[in-house]
């Protein structure tokens, strides 16, 4: 037998795989022209890319920033480009940011006469102080509750930020919000005092009826007295000088804080087993989705005028803001009660075998799970809600929709579109794109792997 | 927080409803404010500025009004009203008067318990078409385009003029006069029809207005005048001859130039009787009686108003047209100040 052998002893040492098939090159076969359909794709999409960002971005960045009106605007685009086509007059940006964003809200409330441009001498706050302050304080307000790593002390913020958001938006004196933050002092203390006397039932009435009592009857007036002994506060603004994304940020902000707890309630009570609050939350809930939330704001700038009394006062943009948070509070409690529905029967049977009373069980078991499930629904009521905030314009409001009306009407700069519209679309796609993204995190942090 | 501001609101409710009976021109001074119902936005008749300030030829009234009753232009709350909320918002209380180019009709003033308290523009509907279409009357639009607002009495002018003149027309229904710019001039259409001062501020805004031409037919009349609610006569005084203030200064030749050294008193009696220094019609109005002084002082009388805000050194360019006075052949007719 000659040593013969016909299988490889030694191994070959590895190679470099083929250029083709590694790195950009490999990654750009294998994905965009793996085959005559797809590399036609890719052409065509190419070429459509091309087309559209060599549009948009020429508009974008060949235009013009220093211009007083529209015609001066054009007369600049002649002398420079030849042509007044596809460049963007920035000019009506630079004019009005400031409206766009703010509104009418006076830059130095206490000083009426005093604008942006021509701000008071001395001891003021900076221009937009307040409406700045109530943003910068929603941040810190909202941090405890997004991220776990924010320190735990800021969650007084978050308590005290209904108050203060209303106080430092309209201002006045402090001591109407105060008494409004009494009453739930005055609910938490009769909870306390009388669940020990008599049955929870009983204590949760009085828990509502007793802060109720306060609000209606007796907060206005105390509010009133103390303020004529002790006078804090500061200059009151106009519902009518809201105005802009601030607008926006406001309702979408109230509609939003306020509409998840309402939500969870609805979306319990339409599982419940009292007939009563079964059929009053079902009633509710399908009544507010079935009517467009445009017949709401109809409703609330309209109607409500003509059925209270002539002369009455109440303030439209509470008014809008009501039905903003109904109509959203409808939704999530859908949403909501999706998540509820996703949990097993277990879950419930399993928080009553620990001998947990009804909201132990939610509060332990049933709604971390549910709320969880509900993200990207919940996450989605919300980006919805804050968009629909610029329905608000049709009702006469001059949010920033509105005001682009405003701004076209002014001769200067009639016929200016789409550099509004860019301005605006820029900053809703900020705010909704963050809370997207928010919500992913969330998402991926609350995975604990169930599926 | 939101009860304690229904627990205001109640509280200012019923202030208000105590105060409502004592006649809208006590309300006003109780109040410092006068509460005005403008547009959101038309060129030259309501628009804020940079600065949030109000401006245009209904926002004058309005400050002349305040200016008469409370001796401060400035004391005007602006109330932005829609084509949909304007008759609510006066109807409810929200609105002392509406200065909202609104045409006066039988309907709005009889049936929607209105009070017109004058004319401050005469508007009609005519008809804007590209010079290249070669067309030189509306009477030569047989088979157009045209961009129409829908839900509008122009919508309903142009079916008429079209019937009666025995023509086809094939309509573009289009939601606002921005969106209707945009359509009309991307030749979606080719005539734009509207109310003939919206066609000149329109047309001002093209970058090749030479281009497009106004035809001379108006085919309907929009009488535009500011109103107040049925029933308080008082009020509805005070507005109406402020606006007849404004008109007849004109006529007389009181302009904010000359106002002080006239008010002083003249040969002519009826200025005298305008501007106070002769006569109670101040009183009588439940005014004092340099109260039409001021309302001229607020922002001159109605031609300078018109010169400034619409007239043709302005971009909108609009000439007098039917809103000359009377001794020029216009509309223009303020009842004798005695």
């Amino acid at each position: 037998m000659s040593d013969v052998s016909f299988v490889r002893k030694e191994m070959l040492p590895e190679k470099a795989p083929p250029a083709s098939e590694v790195g950009v090159l490999g990654w750009i076969r294998h994905n965009l022209f793996s085959s005559w359909l797809n590399s036609i794709l890719t052409l065509i999409s190419l070429f459509f890319i091309y087309y559209v960002l060599s549009n948009i971005l020429s508009w974008t960045f060949e235009s013009v920033w220093n211009a007083n009106s529209l015609s001066e605007c054009r007369e600049i685009m002649m002398a420079t480009w030849g042509d007044t086509h596809g460049h963007a007059c920035w000019g009506v940006i630079k004019d009005r940011w400031l409206q766009l964003l703010y509104g009418f809200y006076p830059p130095y409330p206490a000083h009426p006469d005093a604008t942006w441009s021509n701000p008071p001498e001395t001891g003021s706050w900076p221009a937009y102080f307040r409406p700045n302050l109530t943003f910068v304080l929603l941040l810190v307000a909202i941090a405890p509750v997004l991220f776990p790593k924010a320190p735990r002390k800021l969650l007084y913020v978050t308590a005290a930020y209904p108050f203060l958001l209303p106080w430092l938006m309209w201002g006045g004196s402090i001591w109407g919000p105060l008494m409004v933050a009494a009453g739930f002092v005055i609910g938490y203390i009769a909870y306390k005092l009388v669940i020990s006397a008599v049955g929870s039932l009983t204590a949760l009435i009085l828990a509502i009826v007793l802060p109720l009592l306060w609000w209606l009857f007796a907060a206005g007036p105390v509010a009133g007295a103390i303020n004529s002994a002790i006078p804090l506060g500061i200059e009151p603004v106009q519902s009518r000088d809201f105005g802009g994304f601030m607008l926006a940020i406001l309702l979408g902000v109230v509609a939003i804080g306020v509409s998840l707890p309402i939500g969870i309630v609805l979306a319990l009570g339409r599982q419940s087993d009292l007939l009563i609050v079964k059929y009053l939350c079902v009633g509710f809930i399908e009544f507010i989705r079935g009517v467009p939330l445009i017949t709401l704001l109809f409703v609330a700038s309209l109607l409500l005028n003509l059925f209270l009394p002539p002369g009455t006062n109440f303030d439209i943009i509470l008014r809008v803001m009501i039905m903003m948070t109904l109509f959203s509070a409808a939704y999530m409690a859908e949403v909501i009660r999706g998540g509820l529905a996703a949990l097993p029967r277990g879950q419930y049977e399993g928080a009553d075998s620990l001998g947990l009373n009804y909201w132990q069980a939610q509060r332990l078991i049933i709604m971390p799970q549910a709320l969880k499930i509900s993200i990207p629904g919940i996450v989605s009521t919300f980006i919805g809600i804050f968009k629909d905030t610029t329905l608000v314009s049709i009702i006469g409001l001059f949010d920033v929709i509105g005001l682009t009306n405003g701004i076209r009407a002014d001769t200067a700069w009639n016929g200016v579109y789409w550099e509004l519209f860019a301005f605006i679309g820029v900053l809703f796609f900020v705010v909704c794109f963050s809370m997207s993204r928010y919500s992913m995190y969330l998402e991926r942090k609350l995975q604990t792997g169930h599926r | 927080m939101k009860k304690s501001v229904i627990l205001g609101v109640a509280t200012i409710a019923g202030l208000a409803a105590g105060a409502a009976a004592a006649g809208t021109v006590d309300d006003v001074k109780a109040r410092g404010k006068l509460n005005c119902g403008v547009a959101t936005g038309v060129p030259g008749f309501a628009s804020p500025d940079a600065n949030g300030e109000w401006q245009g030829f209904d926002v004058a009234v309005c400050r002349a009004v305040a200016a008469a009753v409370l001796d401060d232009p400035s004391a005007v709350e602006f109330i932005p009203t829609t084509g949909k909320t304007r008759f609510t918002a006066l109807a409810s209380g929200e609105i002392d008067m509406l200065a909202r180019n609104t045409t006066w009709t039988f309907s709005r003033d009889v049936d929607l318990k209105f009070e017109f308290v004058g004319i401050n523009y005469y508007d009609g509907q005519g008809f804007m078409v590209p010079k290249a279409l070669g067309v030189s009357s509306a009477k030569e639009l047989d088979g157009a385009t045209v961009c129409i607002q829908t839900g509008t009495t122009t919508e309903l002018n142009l079916a008429d003029f079209f019937r009666i003149n025995n023509m086809s027309y094939e309509p573009v229904p289009i939601e606002t006069n921005a969106e209707a710019q945009q359509q009309y001039l991307a030749g979606a259409c080719d005539v734009y029809t509207t109310d003939a001062s919206g066609l000149a501020a329109t047309r001002a805004t093209f970058e090749n207005a030479g281009d497009h031409v106004i035809l001379p037919e108006i085919i309907s009349k929009e009488p535009l005048g500011p109103l107040v609610r049925h029933g308080d006569h008082e009020w509805g005084d005070v507005v109406r001859w402020t606006l007849n203030a404004l008109i007849a200064a004109e006529e007389m030749g009181v302009t904010s130039a000359n106002i002080d050294e006239m008010s002083a008193g003249t040969d002519n009696p009826e200025v005298n009787r305008l501007l106070g220094s002769e006569g109670t019609l101040g009183e009588m109005l439940g005014l004092d009686a340099t109260w039409a002084q001021r309302a001229i002082k607020a922002g001159g009388n109605y031609g300078e108003v018109f010169a400034k805000n619409i007239g043709e050194e302005t971009p909108i360019g609009l000439a007098r047209g039917l809103n000359a006075q009377w001794t020029d052949g216009g509309l223009l007719y303020s009842p004798p100040f005695r």
